[in-house]
């Protein structure tokens, strides 16, 4: 289990991390989710060694690491940008860390084949980084961080600088990989749909602090907080009421009148404006509205069939 | 820790092989007083020293700067053939011994070499100190002002030619105001490598005091002649221009890793 | 165009005429070129240049490498002058540069240490002139280095030492080898640092551009012309080296 406990930290006048803890359950695969300035990679990098923190302390598996280097903690780590060795070739990026190790030769040769192989770069062994795309970089840099079989493995917004297609196909290949190597993972990311696809557990982070910790499910139906409801999922605010769009129900209730209809394929977006002049959007299916006719300039009554407030 | 290691070292090595010899200049040289220092270069040859140097200079940094703004031009919006060669030959004097190029100015310009017979005198006189000097500080101008053409790239002076621009006026509006802190930058380098010149001109000024010696050659004189508070006073008049000059070029150094 | 033209001509005129007139005098006289380069004194003198030069260009090598590290990874009070105060070299005349060798480390100097008219003083004076070609070809790589990958080595395993050789340094390797030849050419040929320091005694402490510099006031330049074209052939070839190394340099960027 990997365990930060009230860690603080500040650049300068501003603070990084306001007195956080968080648990990571051996062997899960754990988000920290938050918009740019949450404090999420310095969270992560202090997990890692390669900051330290002015208070507080990281245990792993119960030893505190927080005086260890980097050197010494046992993690893997995956950047955003890669890091890869640009003068090295795949092979010798992957055989880094054990070369390191003074692993003898045919143990080296074997284990980064099998990585290779693994991480779906068999044949680029003799490529040089920026021969690869940067998807390929990126599975190296995977592939270079698991070679020496860490206790954690931590990365930071790792899919961040790719174009969306390969995030997702990434995204599909890290959550296998994580159920074949089952090593405990950590990974930074701004993009709620990401945490929530990948993610046994979500940590909310917001300016330096914890919002909220749970599952993907848990966060969505039962946020414990503004922030945490209008990060994770769509939300419209009426006052001080919190609706889902897939929650605003048509039939009864306040009038409203369609602005636009915009269809998405499956669902179709509904924006909407009520009599008071507030502004919301309604998510509903295609059959839906074609059968409540939702056209730009009908006029229709909605109300909200679950909504929250916050203290 | 380690740290620290580095950075005695570091600056220790500076220090006792920069900052200490200059530092005993400035104490050689008023080791009688202040007086005797200014005295010894406020003498008739010492003056006149200075005069040849700024002389040389006031030619020398304009005519490259012409010459390097003109270079860079060629070759980075121009083709024509040689281009290669021509940066070559620019670079050339960087690498080359000034002892070589004040022999070149010699056999060149001296007797019966082939520029000998223009109507006036060359060597051992101050035409062929300006040439060799010209010679030790042409790459400056025109090794700053390349890259800085390069990376503003042609689309600016495009659309001003399209905008009605003569070629001149495209140069003077356009071109020369972006590269300017390039050229100031070029301007001192030019300018520091000018005033410090010795072994190019030693050979081809022929020395002679009162009439062609640099203030760099001065210095040499004055020490061969066991006048050593001279020698240093007039060091310290240089290593003040020196100064000077880094301080303009901590100004106006080109930023980097922007 | 008529840039094309002045430049040419400036060019010609400035650089290529005199260096022809070099390179016609050295067959020009008595004695054949070959005969005026092996002379014995002229061996000595530019053997003497080359181990100098090459001894110089390898102390640079490594404390120029640190000197830049130190300026660009540590932080201390001052550190904007330091950096100042590298170029010192290039902005103080040779002749100046000598002078507070002298002062230092002369017959007078306070310290005792006494290294006039010694081989020690030439390589004193090449030290001092050759300061900061290394330094300022290193530091602007190691500035655009990417930390990242320093930080993943150390993730890695690696402590300082190991992320340095084998991740920063091979990084670094063209900038030092391009600096490093900067200083060798500038070294072979320096004639204003060494002149008053190292006595300029035939065999033992005189370099080439001293004995160059002998033969002219000898009224041999034909001599010193011979010599002077050895030092031009190993100033180009040391600038084709550099022109080599500088597009060697994007070798592991290009994207294959």
């Amino acid at each position: 289990m990997i365990e930060a406990r009230s860690v603080s930290k500040q650049f300068g006048s501003f603070v990084a991390l306001d007195d956080v803890s968080v648990e990571v359950p051996a062997g899960s695969l754990t988000a920290l989710l938050g918009p740019s300035g949450s404090g999420k990679s310095t969270l992560l990098r202090i997990i890692a060694g390669l900051e330290r923190p002015d208070d507080g302390r990281v245990l792993i598996d119960g030893h505190d690491v927080t005086s260890r280097p980097p050197q010494k903690r046992g993690v893997g780590f995956v950047f955003q940008h890669y890091a890869a060795f640009k003068h090295m070739t795949v092979w010798k990026n992957v055989a880094f860390g054990l070369e390191i190790r003074r692993r003898p030769r045919p143990e080296i040769k074997e284990r980064v084949a099998h990585l290779l192989e693994l991480v779906q770069l068999g044949g680029f062994a003799d490529r040089y980084p920026a021969q690869l795309s940067g998807g390929q970089r990126q599975r190296m840099a995977l592939a270079r961080a698991l070679a020496v079989e860490p206790d954690v493995l931590l990365l930071d917004e790792p899919f961040g600088a790719l174009d969306a297609r390969v995030r997702k196909e990434l995204r599909a290949w890290l959550r296998r990989l994580h159920d074949e190597v089952h090593v405990t993972t950590i990974f930074v990311t701004h993009d709620q749909e990401e945490a929530m696809d990948l993610a046994d557990q979500i940590v909310v982070m917001s300016h330096g602090r914890v919002e909220q910790v749970g599952g993907a499910r848990d966060l969505y139906d039962n946020p414990a907080n503004e922030f945490v409801m209008t990060f994770v999922g769509e939300v419209n605010q009426l006052g001080r009421s919190f609706v889902r769009p897939h929650d605003v129900e048509f039939g009864d209730g306040d009038e409203a009148f369609v602005e636009r209809v915009v269809h998405l394929g499956f669902e179709v977006r509904v924006e909407l404006r009520l009599a008071n002049g507030e502004e919301l959007w309604a998510q509903v299916t295609r059959e839906e509205a074609k059968r409540l006719e939702l056209v730009e300039g009908a006029r229709v009554r909605v109300r909200p069939r679950h909504s929250k407030v916050f203290g | 820790m380690g740290k620290y290691v580095l950075r005695f070292t570091a600056l220790g090595y500076l220090a006792l092989l920069l900052v200490l010899p200059v530092a005993m200049v400035f104490g050689r040289a008023f080791e009688n007083g202040v007086g005797a220092a200014w005295e010894s270069v406020t003498t008739p040859e010492a003056k006149h020293a200075f005069l040849i140097t700024i002389l040389i200079t006031a030619i020398v940094v304009p005519a490259n700067t012409i010459f390097g703004i003109a270079c860079a031009i060629a070759i980075v919006r121009q083709r024509f053939p040689g281009k290669g060669l021509v940066n070559a030959i620019v670079d050339l004097p960087l690498a080359l011994s000034p002892i070589v190029v004040g022999l070149a100015f010699l056999l060149l310009f001296g007797t019966g070499g082939w520029l000998h017979d223009v109507p006036f005198d060359v060597v051992f006189a101050l035409p062929g100190m300006v040439l060799a000097t010209i010679f030790v500080s042409l790459p400056f101008v025109v090794r700053e002002v390349v890259p800085v053409l390069r990376e503003i790239g042609i689309e600016q002076e495009q659309a001003a030619s399209t905008l009605g621009a003569s070629s001149w006026q495209t140069f003077r509006r356009v071109t020369l105001p972006a590269i300017r802190w390039a050229v100031a930058y070029g301007i001192v380098l030019t300018t520091a490598r000018a005033l410090g010149e010795f072994g190019a001109v030693s050979v081809v000024s022929g020395r002679i005091v009162g009439k062609t010696e640099t203030m760099t050659l001065h210095v040499e004189e004055r020490f061969q002649s066991f006048d050593y508070v001279g020698a240093y006073a007039a060091s310290v008049v240089l290593a003040i221009l020196a100064i000077g000059t880094l301080v303009a070029m901590s100004l106006f150094k080109p930023k980097e890793g922007a | 165009m008529i840039t094309q033209g002045l430049v040419t001509a400036y060019l010609t005129l400035i650089v290529l005429l005199p260096l022809a007139a070099v390179v016609w005098q050295s067959t020009k006289g008595e004695r054949s070129f070959w005969d005026a380069v092996t002379d014995p004194q002229a061996v000595s003198a530019l053997k003497l240049t080359l181990v100098v030069s090459v001894l110089v260009a390898l102390v640079n090598a490594v404390v120029g490498t640190l000197i830049a590290w130190v300026l660009v990874r540590d932080e201390f009070p001052g550190k904007l002058v330091v950096n100042a105060v590298i170029d010192l070299p290039f902005a103080l005349p040779t002749i100046v540069a000598g002078l507070t060798l002298l002062a230092l480390y002369g017959p007078e100097g306070p310290f005792g240490i006494d290294v006039a008219f010694s081989r020690a003083a030439i390589l004193l004076a090449l030290l001092f002139v050759t300061l900061p070609f290394v330094i300022r070809t290193v530091q602007p790589v190691l500035i655009e280095l990417d930390r990242e990958m320093e930080e993943a080595a150390a993730s890695l395993g690696a402590n300082a030492l190991q992320v340095f050789r084998r991740v920063v340094f091979p990084n670094l390797f063209p900038a030092v080898l391009s600096g490093v030849a900067l200083a060798f050419a500038r070294a072979i040929g320096e004639f204003g640092s060494v002149v008053l320091i190292s006595g300029n005694l035939p065999f033992k402490t005189e370099v080439a551009a001293v004995y160059i510099f002998g033969r002219i006031e000898s009224g041999d330049p034909s001599g010193a012309a011979a010599v002077s074209v050895v030092l031009l052939v190993l100033s180009f070839a040391t600038l084709l080296l550099i022109g080599g190394l500088r597009r060697r340099v994007t070798r592991h960027d290009r994207v294959g």
